[in-house]
């Protein structure tokens, strides 16, 4: 079956013209954005549609750090993703393993449970959680968004490692154990090792959730400026002397919380499909 | 040889004592597997069982800002406010559902044809996967912002260009008409991450199902019906489930784009905003914890529903294996 050369020829030019089109419209927002960001202030309340700055105002970028605290946004948004990534490497990874490779008596029960908690909308537990921080004075502190990350509550992160530590072959686990490894040993020496892309692909979703969090800065920090996020930050720079004349800055702001995550994401997105997808070819 | 001799005896003392804790291990593993979900497991009562317990209480109480020790108990009070006397009720669950019954769909629909085509061998696909996934990698906040302006009246671009173009330009987020589409249009910007889930699982079908249909003469429109689509299903399943249960949860772009009022007429009040107003503005818990009360229902038996009918539809390519 050898098919028509102008055939083939007309279809890779219909593929290349929807690809194109479709990628041109993903990405305006995005070269807008940096393009806003570039402008001056008088240039950005034109009313005409241009694309490129003239002139090239860099200046806004360090002006940004001028009005508004960014390193300040920046340490207090780093707090709450170190916590993050401590609970995700930690905690869920003993409780991924436990779930994988310890018989406990319950674990089918407490395994069921924490699939169940995955369906839990966070809604049904904003207000009592909220009372209970306001009550033992938490509010206005870092507490309430460190705490449950430092636990490791986050059933996904553990119900991958369980998925992925399922994967890794009973005989590493057997030979070790008969060779004098402990638990602790089997899951610092062997597992960890073996499993970065899943510890890679929920660093990813550790830090980008982290990053990204909204509802519950707003909810414990809002009051509290000392403390505000780099998401509050922003989403308080738009109300800044009226939304129209500081467009510019509220792009510069976006660009610094958009280029961090495009590093994490360069890097990560290697492990990203294969960590969470791995455990269908390492099972066999 | 004495040093041999004096190693050997070393290694001894040493094995025993090993073993000893070895076999100390053995014996308490079960609770070496307690120990390791300990955390999760505060965590769990902490942050899952015994809030969703006590929001349940709490609305069945008339718990208001004032209110001092036991909440004062007034049964369905609440959930009979709500469903009779709360025009806010009926009007932000009417926009909920308006968002997600088009965000949803729309995002699945475009999610797997972009991830049809960024499937074919051609030259130069991993450049256009990334500029197709890249919008989802903005974090949700500046999505949110980068919006606000880039649909303001005067000086986004979205009305700018349709000028260009002669089109009339819209006050995307200032008539009541156009806040919900801006909204939908602004979830459909994020269609990337499923994309890259439905790209993963396209690549996983094995090309041998292709090439024997290929040798049976069926056509790309074969190969797509009678075996993409079916191998797909479970992939397209989970994400529209996931997709419904986020959707009702919408509430951070709509808080940024057109703030806690929900916009001119609320035509942009979504389910979320209400509670959160009920409880962080008015500060009537009790009321909000019954308002949740009802979403945590509706997530639910829609969880139910897609799950139960899902064996009817969805096609499990595992399903035999499991059966050896």
């Amino acid at each position: 079956m050898i098919e028509d050369p102008r055939v083939k020829m007309f279809r890779y030019i219909i593929i290349y013209t929807v690809l194109t089109v479709g990628a041109i419209v993903m990405m305006v927002p995005l070269l807008w954005t940096v393009s806003t960001s570039l402008k001056t202030r008088d240039k950005i309340t034109i009313r005409r549609l241009e694309l490129i700055p003239d002139p090239v105002a860099w200046e806004n970028y360090p002006y940004l750090f001028e009005a508004r605290p960014i390193l300040q946004y920046t340490r207090n948004t780093m707090i709450i993703v170190v916590a993050s990534l401590f609970g995700a490497w930690v905690p869920c990874t003993l409780a991924g393993y436990a779930f994988a490779r310890i018989p406990f008596p319950g674990r089918n029960i407490f395994f069921g449970i924490l699939l169940a908690t995955m369906m839990l909308p966070y809604v049904v537990r904003l207000i009592p959680l909220f009372l209970f921080f306001d009550e033992i004075g938490w509010t206005r502190t870092f507490g309430p968004l460190i705490l449950p990350r430092v636990l490791g509550h986050n059933a996904f992160y553990i119900f991958l490692y369980r998925q992925f530590f399922r994967g890794i072959p009973e005989d590493i686990y057997d030979s070790a154990r008969i060779d004098g490894c402990s638990e602790f040993g089997v899951w610092w020496r062997i597992f960890m090792p073996m499993s970065r892309p899943v510890l890679a692909a929920v660093s990813i979703f550790a830090f980008s959730f982290a990053w990204n969090d909204f509802l519950n800065p707003l909810i414990y920090l809002g009051s509290n400026k000392e403390l505000w996020t780099l998401a509050l930050g922003l989403n308080a720079l738009q109300g800044f002397e009226g939304e129209d004349n500081s467009l510019n800055l509220i792009m510069v702001f976006s660009m610094l919380m958009i280029i961090p995550m495009l590093i994490v994401f360069y890097f990560g997105q290697k492990h990203l499909i294969s960590g969470v997808t791995a455990q269908g070819s390492l099972k066999g | 040889m004495a040093q041999a001799s004096l190693k050997a005896k070393h290694d001894q003392t040493d094995i025993t004592w090993k073993t000893r804790f070895q076999e100390w291990w053995f014996r308490n593993r079960a609770l070496i597997g307690f120990a390791f979900i300990l955390p999760w497991f505060a965590g769990f009562i902490i942050f899952d069982a015994a809030p969703f317990i006590y929001n349940l209480y709490l609305s069945f109480t008339d718990y208001q800002i004032g209110t001092v020790g036991t909440p004062p108990w007034i049964g369905l009070e609440n959930y009979t406010k709500i469903f009779t006397a709360d025009k806010l009720f009926s009007k932000s669950m009417y926009n909920t559902v308006y968002y997600l019954g088009f965000s949803v769909p729309l995002r699945l629909i475009f999610a797997f044809l972009v991830a049809l085509i960024l499937n074919l061998r051609v030259r130069g696909m991993e450049l256009y996967r990334t500029l197709f996934y890249v919008p989802s990698v903005v974090p949700l906040v500046a999505a949110t912002v980068i919006f606000a302006g880039f649909l303001n009246t005067r000086y986004g671009f979205l009305n700018q260009f349709l000028v260009l173009i002669g089109a009339m330009p819209v006050r995307w987020l200032s008539s009541p008409d156009a806040i919900k589409p801006s909204l939908i249009l602004l979830s459909l910007w994020g269609f990337g991450g499923q994309m890259i889930i439905f790209l993963a699982g396209l690549q996983s079908i094995p090309e041998d199902l292709y090439e024997a249909a290929a040798i049976d003469g069926g056509t790309g429109w074969h190969r797509l019906v009678y075996i993409t689509v079916p191998l797909m299903t479970p992939t397209i399943f989970f994400n529209l489930l996931l997709g419904l249960i986020g959707g009702f949860q919408v509430f951070e772009q709509v808080f940024i784009l057109i703030g806690t009022n929900g916009g001119p007429l609320q035509a942009g009040l979504v389910y979320m905003l209400h509670v959160y107003n009920k409880a962080f503005r008015d500060f009537e818990f009790g009321y909000s914890a019954a308002l949740s009360v009802i979403l945590f229902l509706i997530i639910f038996v829609l969880t139910l529903m897609v799950v139960y009918t899902s064996n009817r539809w969805v096609f499990y390519g595992d399903a035999q294996d499991d059966e050896i």
